[in-house]
């Protein structure tokens, strides 16, 4: 491990946790994501939820108002009745999500005793769970994590032999790594989330666990309490990096190396070929990963091994040593890591360094094509299927398109 | 506590970020967790705005909570000073800073800074987005000119003509993720500019806090967008004499008594009566032969407060149509807005429940919907066309084309986009003649797509859930059954009318005491409602 980890502190420009709702909705249809905040936390998941929306959401707000504050009306009774509500408008939903906030972070409102309460009263028709999304305790993804640990304590207990997927892939890309797994040997393959909310995996001292995404300290945590392993090993970014995740399986399962080699080359092979074009258009430019999403570090690494990208520096919301260590070893010496934001002075870092393409949160993007700097939402990489070696070509062109369009633009200026 | 699956109105400091955004060399320290920086991509992505909003989020964090979060408060507003050298700054807080009750405004003011400094107080558990840009606007001019000379009694507004100089007038309102403010401010000027009248200040869009001190100089105040601009125009008026215009020149007719309005308060002669005729394509378009299908059109309208209350006089006077429901989401323009739907003979609808005006839009049954960008989706979902009057925006409402809604081009612009949802007169006649011959059996492919040109098997979108149980429930009674026979007659409707031949044909089975309805039912209840 030898980049060069720094630190940051100062006015920051991430998304709070609240936005991991936007693709954990789209995870579990049958679940509602109910935030209890302001009318800003309304307003910010409607905003980065795309622009509008074209059904019924699967998530709403409850929010506060004057009255609650002031203690004239029980919040939790308030919160009781508005929960009544939504349950009789939507009785498909199967499990609620209660979403602490920022401001019932601080005014303190006990989310766990209204999840509590309300699981008492509802008698198994709706589980309701609860955690926190709060900007003042949480970045962006680290909704999600919120999330899941809070689902972790209702997984049924099983000593089982199964490997657990954790983390939210798309769906698509989520059936063809099962077909991977199955034709190396591993037949029990699991996922958290799942695809409905009720059907949730049992954990126990035969699961073995991958992490699908990096930021998922708390459910790794709880999921070790419960006597899982988790399987040390890069995130399935990249070819590279989806190979030595599978291959951490494959080991735990004691599958030999001609399995695994039969298995996985040709699908090396492919990638090496759908990574090529893209390798041409990428290869020797310079990349600047703002903090969002903390992908920005397995991002990093595809993009420098197996893209050719010169790394300027990589931001990350913050820097859990542990479940990155596989992704650090990876790094080239050196590699400038820097853990929080000011965002003001990473802004100047950039205009300084003029990198070929910068990936950053959408509040940035446009102001700097404006400077002429190429970027790429670093959102997008949280919704598209990008994991796995098939879908390493995909992932790469996510990086390309940017650079191919900005070359398109200056050719037409030139006429 | 009340449960939003979707909200027209952004916090109040969304709309404070408006103001200061609007402006040159505003900077607006916001003392709010990271979660609150999402407004940026309000202006970077929705307004395609090459720069970031002038603000400096404070981003405390949970761990600073039991510290001094005052001390933060201060090094941030330190160091936006130091790197933006603002000429003024804006100190204010969100929601949940509202909470910890640091005062950020009072901490700035402590802090011996060299250059103007306003404190906001936006309430963010009572108000909304516009109430709060309104209020920065009003105390940004306040706080800026409290120190000037003020005689109210003094001001003439027709003193330009014993200073032989042009009339002058500001043009107030006009703000960022307003609607089409950039080009009604274009629009305004020429309209002024064949006047005569010269613009001195427009604020806040591009206004600097040098123009913000040259307020007071013109004659009389243009109040372009009573949301944003009417506290502050009213406070003007107190403060120096300077009177403000009521009427909002969107439309031919509001342009027109707009024009009188300033003449007489600058003293000039009344504008002339033709020149609305002159100058706009509207008049004539609408009188035009092919406009005649828009005869009665019912129309719903639900948006903003300035902009429902032009859309409604449009539709009646300048195009005929029958205004068949009004509301707003802005509760400050409730007033106006209830007495304009009074003068229709109708409720107006205050309310900022997407779902409630999606209801009350299917219970109008109209043949167009004007309204915001979530109508159009409810819209789209009733199979009904609809047209965009009205924020919140959304990145289709900037387009690169100038699209003002004020003055004699708006006029244009508003003919165009709310006539061609609907489908134009030829067509619609040719379609009425040949509705009988194959290519018609199930309708007409459109615009509307898959919801206009059904296919066969398709179920039909005005026979959506939502219309039925409405029907069904009013009458409390229970639902009636259309043949085969009855099913098939009506499908030989155009798609456009068959909503509301639906409609129709059901309240008149329902009097009849009929449960089942035939063809015949459908030709009893054409010939009863044309009587």
């Amino acid at each position: 491990m030898s980049a060069n980890l720094l630190k940051e502190s100062g006015p920051r420009e991430v998304f709070c946790g609240l936005t991991s709702i936007v693709w954990l909705h789209r995870r579990m249809p049958d679940a509602f994501f109910l935030v209890v905040g302001s009318r800003t936390c309304a307003h910010l998941i409607q905003s980065a939820a795309g622009v509008m929306i074209f059904a019924e959401p699967r998530f709403g707000t409850a929010i506060l108002s004057e009255r609650d504050l002031a203690g004239l009306a029980d919040a939790h009774d308030e919160l009781k009745r508005v929960v009544r509500d939504l349950l009789a408008r939507r009785p498909e939903i199967r499990t609620l999500f209660l979403v602490g906030s920022c401001p019932s972070e601080v005014i303190k409102l006990d989310l766990a005793r209204a999840s509590e309460q309300l699981n008492q009263e509802m008698e198994g028709r709706v589980r309701v769970v609860n955690y926190s999304g709060s900007g003042i305790e949480t970045t962006f993804t680290q909704g999600e994590d919120g999330a899941l640990s809070a689902l972790v304590p209702m997984l049924p207990t099983s000593t089982e032999r199964q490997l657990l997927l954790v983390g939210t892939l798309a769906d698509a890309v989520e059936d063809r790594l099962i077909t991977l797994f199955k034709r190396l040997g591993i037949d029990t393959v699991r996922s958290l989330p799942p695809r409905q909310s009720t059907d949730l995996p049992p954990v126990g001292p035969g699961t073995k666990v991958l992490l699908c995404q990096p930021f998922l300290s708390d459910t790794t945590r709880r999921l070790r309490d419960r006597g899982a392993e988790i399987l040390p090993a890069p995130y399935p970014l990249g070819a590279e990096g989806s190979r030595l995740w599978m291959e951490a399986a494959a080991q735990a399962w004691d599958i030999n190396a001609a399995q695994i080699r039969a298995t996985l080359d040709p699908l090396m092979e492919r990638a090496r070929l759908a990574l090529e074009p893209h390798r041409q258009k990428l290869a020797g430019k310079r990349i600047f990963l703002l903090p969002e999403s903390q992908l920005e570090l397995p991002l990093a690494r595809f993009l420098q091994r197996e893209c050719g990208m010169d790394l300027v520096e990589v931001g990350t919301p913050y820097l859990n040593r542990d479940l990155m260590r596989s992704e650090l070893e990876l790094l080239p010496d050196g590699t400038r890591v820097m853990e929080g934001q000011h965002v003001e002075q990473q802004l100047d870092r950039v205009r300084d360094a003029r990198p070929d393409l910068v990936v950053c949160g959408m509040g940035l993007a446009n102001p700097l094509e404006a400077e002429g700097i190429a970027t790429k939402w670093s959102i997008e990489l949280v919704f598209s299927p990008i994991h796995g070696i098939d879908q390493a070509g995909e992932l790469a062109e996510l990086f390309s398109r940017p650079l191919h369009r900005h070359q398109l633009l200056a050719a037409g200026r030139q006429c | 506590m009340d449960l939003t699956l979707w909200t027209y109105e952004g916090p109040p400091h969304v709309g404070a970020m408006r103001i200061a955004a609007s402006m040159k060399g505003v900077h607006y320290v916001l003392h709010a967790p990271q979660g609150d920086t999402y407004a940026d991509l309000l202006f970077t992505m929705i307004e395609r705005r090459g720069q970031r909003p002038p603000v400096t989020y404070t981003t405390f964090q949970a761990r600073d909570l039991g510290g001094d979060t005052a001390e933060l408060v201060k090094r941030h507003v330190r160091e936006a000073v130091e790197r933006f050298e603002p000429d003024a700054l804006l100190v204010g807080e969100s929601c949940t800073a509202e909470l910890i009750q640091d005062q950020p405004g009072a901490l700035a003011c402590g802090m011996g800074l060299n250059l103007p400094v306003v404190t906001l107080e936006l309430p963010a558990y009572s108000k909304k987005e516009n109430w709060g840009a309104a209020e920065t606007l009003y105390q940004l001019v306040r706080g800026l000119l409290k120190q000037q000379p003020a005689n109210p009694g003094a001001h003439n507004p027709t003193a330009w003509k014993e200073e032989q100089r042009r009339p002058r007038v500001n043009l107030l309102g006009p703000s960022l993720l307003g609607f089409r403010c950039r080009d009604d401010v274009l629009e305004v000027r020429k309209l002024l500019d064949r006047h005569g009248i010269e613009v001195a200040v427009v604020m806040p869009l591009d206004a600097s806090v040098a123009d913000v001190m040259r307020l007071p100089d013109a004659d009389v105040n243009v109040c372009l967008y009573p949301e944003i601009a009417e506290s502050s125009c009213s406070w003007l008026e107190r403060t120096f004499g300077q009177p403000f215009t009521r009427t909002v020149p969107i439309g031919v007719g509001a342009t027109t008594d707009f024009l009188a309005e300033l003449r007489a308060l600058l003293g000039m002669e009344p504008p002339a009566s033709d020149e609305g005729a002159q100058q706009s394509r509207l008049p004539w378009y609408s009188e035009s032969v092919d406009s005649t299908y828009l005869t009665g059109k019912r129309v719903f309208i639900f948006g903003d407060g300035t902009h429902v209350l032009a859309a409604a006089r449009i539709a009646r006077r300048e195009l005929g149509f029958e205004v068949v429901g009004l509301g707003t989401y802005s509760r400050e323009m409730a007033r106006p807005v209830r007495a304009k739907a009074k003068e229709l003979g109708l409720e107006a609808l205050i309310s900022d429940d997407y779902l409630a005006v999606e209801a009350a839009m299917a219970e109008a049954a109209p043949e167009l919907v004007l309204g915001t960008q979530m109508e159009r989706h409810s819209a789209k979902r009733l199979g009904i066309p609809c047209a965009v009057i009205s924020t919140p925006m959304h990145v289709q409402d900037v387009p690169a084309r100038y699209s003002p809604q004020m003055g004699w081009e708006g006029a244009n612009v508003i003919f165009d986009t709310w006539v061609h949802p609907l489908m134009m007169g030829l067509e619609e006649h040719l379609i009425g003649m040949f509705r009988h011959d194959f290519e018609f059996v199930d309708g007409h492919q459109s615009h509307l797509g898959h919801l206009g040109g059904l296919q066969s098997g398709q179920p039909e979108p005005n026979a959506a859930p939502a219309m039925t149980a409405v029907a069904g429930d009013v009458s409390g009674e229970t639902t009636l059954t259309w043949t085969a026979d009855g099913e098939a007659e009506l499908k030989k409707i155009p798609f456009f009318v068959r909503g509301k031949v639906r409609r129709n044909t059901e309240t008149y089975a329902r009097e009849q005491g009929r449960g089942q309805i035939d063809s015949e039912t459908l030709y009893d209840a054409k010939a009863h409602f044309s009587a």
